[in-house]
């Protein structure tokens, strides 16, 4: 019997009867970040990063019953033992490397290589089998240095700056809004977010994590004050009524989807800047090379054609269907990130 | 090239008009004249001929990349665009060249003799003297399809602040079947009346669809009513005893239509005829399908001259004598080409009737009889209105008959291109032969963006098989399909070919099993067909 199984209700350890970011309420769910397609509603008990627990208790209630532990550190049940390892994705984001008797399983979750200098650097673990994303499996999927694309970013917001107007940026409330948080330079204006972002922010700086400063957008601001700002949102947020507030602004989507021509202009937005928190193709053939596994389970994304490359490369490779749904929501396809205020 | 790259990317990064036409203008401002002269081709679509075949282009592209050609296949299908696609496989280079955009172009003209070996070593060399943005814009001059999202319209109103030319004057010297090969953008632009001009059609004036009730546009009094007849809109020139055709898209079509040289002795020099080319035999109007067969074909054939004979229905007249009447009234053009079609001997040349109009009561019932009548619906003109240019609202109007409507079953679902690129929004639709589904149509509009993306989700989730990239779906989700008319044929498995089908609405109330069948369809095609 293999170690993990995919079943209906998510990626289950038939040894230690846990199951890892499960679709469907468990007793055990081992969590690999925070983000709403992997840890969902429902678990009798979470275990995650130290980092990402408070998160999960300020989407999932208070209430819930949740462990953390830290990268490195392991926990054995019924003989198999668990332990997590920087997945690079988001802040506490994890790899799962599961043993049991001498053999290794790597449950990935969502990563990527490049450093963003805000959360842990991806760390390559070796294994037997690694269950992997492909969300950018396709080889038209190659990622600038972040370096440049905050470049980018950043004479844009000067540009509209000068121009007297204000900049909005959309990304992911937990995760990309911080990696953009971090990354710009905020010494061009000041900085809002959105409430769904303020609060992820919030939880974030009560770890002890530092941010750059940032201003709630709250009804009271006078629509001078935002002139010249920066102002980071959830995609959800963009053609609300809660753009009503701001002067005149120019709108661009931090995801790695903005790397194609065609969801950049369904999004119709003035810019679209390809930053990403997956890894590209090249990134994902380096990972799966540097685990010097037998085998590859490849889960969500271009699944058919990445196992197939793989496959055409000498990398025995399978493709099962979980419910992750990758960085879709970022141009309004997911269903993931609900985002209201 | 590197300022005509600057130029798309600026035009790409915005999505309001008024900023285009300025970047547009700011690149005309500081261009030299060659560019500025393939600059105004390309968005007019004016490219120079493909000189490469496409499939090579995959073949040497995947090489590059060092890709299996299937994956770079399954790339181009994900991403709708294969100049983008060719970019971004492609190995990240710094820009290394210095190239103007006509020199580029030159290089991509010469290219065409070559061999194929010749054309894949310079193909490459250009591919790795360019960064992907330039690598992107110099794939799609060589490949074509160009949608910059940005109209011919809006093109001519930057030239015109340019050059400081009227707008409309400007559109003007724009028309024709001039090419940037062989103009240059002093003669095309700036001279007044060059010798040139002896082929220039004028800007076709668009009708509206009447929106709401017909009652609305006033005083029947003030109008002209006629069929809306279902050809090819088209203009017919006779100046210095030759003739030229042109139909509605800029195409010079003359040599499609034979038949039209007898006018160059039925019409005076300095005449031209805004009218319809319609299939016509024995004093009636033939379906479209019939015209189908002939537009498609590359040379007229003796036995397709004949089994599709063809007339020009004028409905309208812009030059007389040499002279401009777009100013003058529909009336009193009207009475112009009565007198002009009347008095010429060719029987290729016919006049739109006027329909007797003294209610709108009378001419809501006279457009149910559209379809048996071969027309699409009523065209009404304002006596007093002038000839526009392009689309304007106020004085012609088109009133279609309702569309014939089925209910059918979607089948299959395609990724679509461009905008649409990643999303499945191509859809085949299929209706019940007993217990089998019979593919009848494919469309690909009509469903808002939201529809768009749930039909997306639920392709995603319900894909049976894929072939390439088609996927086959669960039979499960109705649409209403609407379609201009139905004829017979053998190239359809169904049997029947649907004109213009689109996608009405989503029956998202009805179950697969209450969609149409085949005896529905065989009984519009015996009514309608």
């Amino acid at each position: 019997m293999p170690l993990l199984q995919f079943t209906e209700k998510g990626i289950y350890c038939k040894q230690a009867n846990v199951y890892i970011d499960p679709w469907k309420p468990v007793d055990y769910a081992i969590i690999t970040h925070a983000h709403a397609d992997h840890s969902r509603w429902g678990n009798k008990f979470y275990l995650s990063h130290h980092l990402s627990k408070p998160i999960i208790q300020h989407r999932l209630g208070q209430d819930i019953s949740i462990e953390s532990m830290e990268y490195g550190e392991s926990r054995t049940i019924n003989g198999v033992h668990f332990s997590f390892h920087p997945a690079g994705h988001i802040i506490g984001s994890a790899q799962v490397r599961v043993e049991y008797k001498g053999e290794v399983w790597v449950a990935s979750g969502d990563y990527k290589l490049e450093n963003d200098g805000f959360c842990a650097p991806f760390e390559s673990v070796k294994c037997n089998v690694f269950i992997t994303e492909c969300t950018f499996g396709l080889p038209v999927f190659k990622w600038k240095p972040q370096e440049e694309v905050f470049a980018a970013i950043n004479a844009w917001w000067r540009q509209n700056k000068a121009d007297g107007k204000a900049t909005v940026l959309t990304g992911y409330s937990l995760g990309k809004a911080q990696r953009i948080l971090q990354g710009v330079d905020p010494s061009i204006g000041k900085i809002y977010t959105h409430g769904a972002i303020e609060k992820t922010n919030e939880v974030i700086r009560n770890m002890g994590v530092k941010l750059n400063d940032t201003i709630y957008v709250t009804p009271e601001i006078q629509k001078k004050e935002y002139e010249g700002s920066l102002i980071i949102a959830p995609p959800a947020a963009l053609g609300t009524s809660w753009q009503k507030k701001f002067p005149a602004f120019e709108v661009g989507i931090a995801s790695g989807w903005m790397n194609m021509r065609g969801p950049r202009r369904r999004q119709s937005v003035d810019r679209g800047f390809v930053l990403s928190d997956h890894a590209d193709f090249e990134s994902l053939n380096i990972a799966i090379n540097a685990t010097g596994c037998e085998k590859v389970i490849v889960t969500h994304g271009y699944t058919n054609i990445f196992s197939k490359w793989l496959n055409e490369n000498g990398i025995d490779s399978q493709v099962e269907s979980t419910e992750f749904e990758g960085e879709l929501a970022e141009v309004g396809q997911g269903k993931g990130e609900k985002e209201s205020e | 090239m590197k300022d005509f790259v600057r130029l798309f990317n600026q035009l790409d990064q915005t999505t309001k008009t008024n900023r285009k036409v300025a970047v547009l203008k700011s690149y005309f401002d500081a261009a030299n004249d060659m560019d500025k002269l393939w600059t105004i081709a390309i968005l007019s679509h004016r490219r120079p001929k493909r000189s490469v075949r496409t499939a090579l282009l995959r073949e040497w592209a995947a090489a590059e990349a060092n890709l299996p050609v299937w994956l770079f296949e399954e790339s181009y299908h994900i991403v709708g665009d294969l100049a983008e696609t060719i970019a971004l496989v492609h190995p990240n280079l710094e820009s290394k060249n210095d190239k103007s955009l006509t020199e580029w172009i030159q290089f991509i003209i010469d290219l065409k003799p070559l061999s194929d070996e010749e054309q894949k070593k310079k193909v490459r060399w250009a591919w790795n003297q360019l960064d992907e943005r330039e690598r992107f814009v110099f794939n799609k001059l060589l490949t074509g399809g160009w949608r910059v999202g940005l109209s011919q319209k809006l093109m001519t109103r930057a030239l015109a602040l340019h050059a400081e030319v009227e707008e409309n004057t400007l559109t003007h010297r724009l028309m024709g079947d001039w090419r940037a090969e062989t103009s240059n953008y002093h003669d095309l632009v700036e001279a007044t009346n060059a010798a040139d001009q002896l082929s220039k059609p004028y800007p076709f004036y668009l009708a509206y669809a009447v929106e709401g009730e017909v009652q609305e546009l006033g005083n029947v009094e003030d109008w002209q009513a006629e069929w809306k007849w279902d050809g090819i809109r088209g203009q017919i020139i006779i100046r210095n005893n030759e003739l030229f055709v042109w139909s509605r898209g800029e195409e010079l079509v003359t040599d499609k239509f034979p038949e039209f040289q007898e006018l160059v002795e039925a019409l005076p020099n300095g005449t031209v005829l805004d009218g319809e080319i319609i299939p016509f035999q024995d004093g009636k109007p033939l379906s479209f399908a019939t015209m189908q067969t002939r537009i498609s074909r590359k040379n007229v054939s003796k036995a397709i001259l004949k089994s599709a004979p063809i007339v020009m229905i004028a409905y309208d007249i812009l030059e007389f004598e040499g002279q401009d009447l777009r100013e003058t009234s529909m009336a009193d053009r009207r009475k112009i080409l009565e007198n002009l079609v009347q008095n010429q001997e060719s029987e290729k040349l016919l006049i739109s009737e006027v329909l007797e109009l003294n209610s709108w009561e009378k001419l809501i019932e006279v457009r149910t009889k559209s379809r048996e009548n071969n027309a699409e619906g009523l065209m009404l003109k304002r006596k007093e209105s002038t000839y526009k240019i392009g689309r304007k609202k106020g004085d012609w109007w088109k009133w279609k008959v309702d569309p014939l409507t089925i209910d059918a079953v979607m089948i299959y679902a395609m990724r679509g291109h461009g905008r649409r690129a990643n999303l499945y929004t191509d859809y085949t639709f299929a209706v019940w032969d007993g217990e089998k589904l019979v593919p009848c149509a494919k469309a690909y509009s009509g469903l808002t963006d939201k529809e768009i993306k749930r039909v997306d989700s639920f392709v995603k989730k319900n894909t049976v098989d894929k072939f390439g990239p088609v996927r086959s779906v669960t039979p499960e989700l109705v649409f209403e399909i609407a379609f201009e008319g139905i004829a017979k044929s053998s190239r359809h498995k169904s049997g029947v070919a649907l004109r213009f089908p689109r996608i009405h609405r989503w029956r998202e109330d009805k179950p697969a099993g209450e969609a149409n069948t085949m005896a529905d369809l065989n009984k519009l095609l015996a009514e309608f067909g």
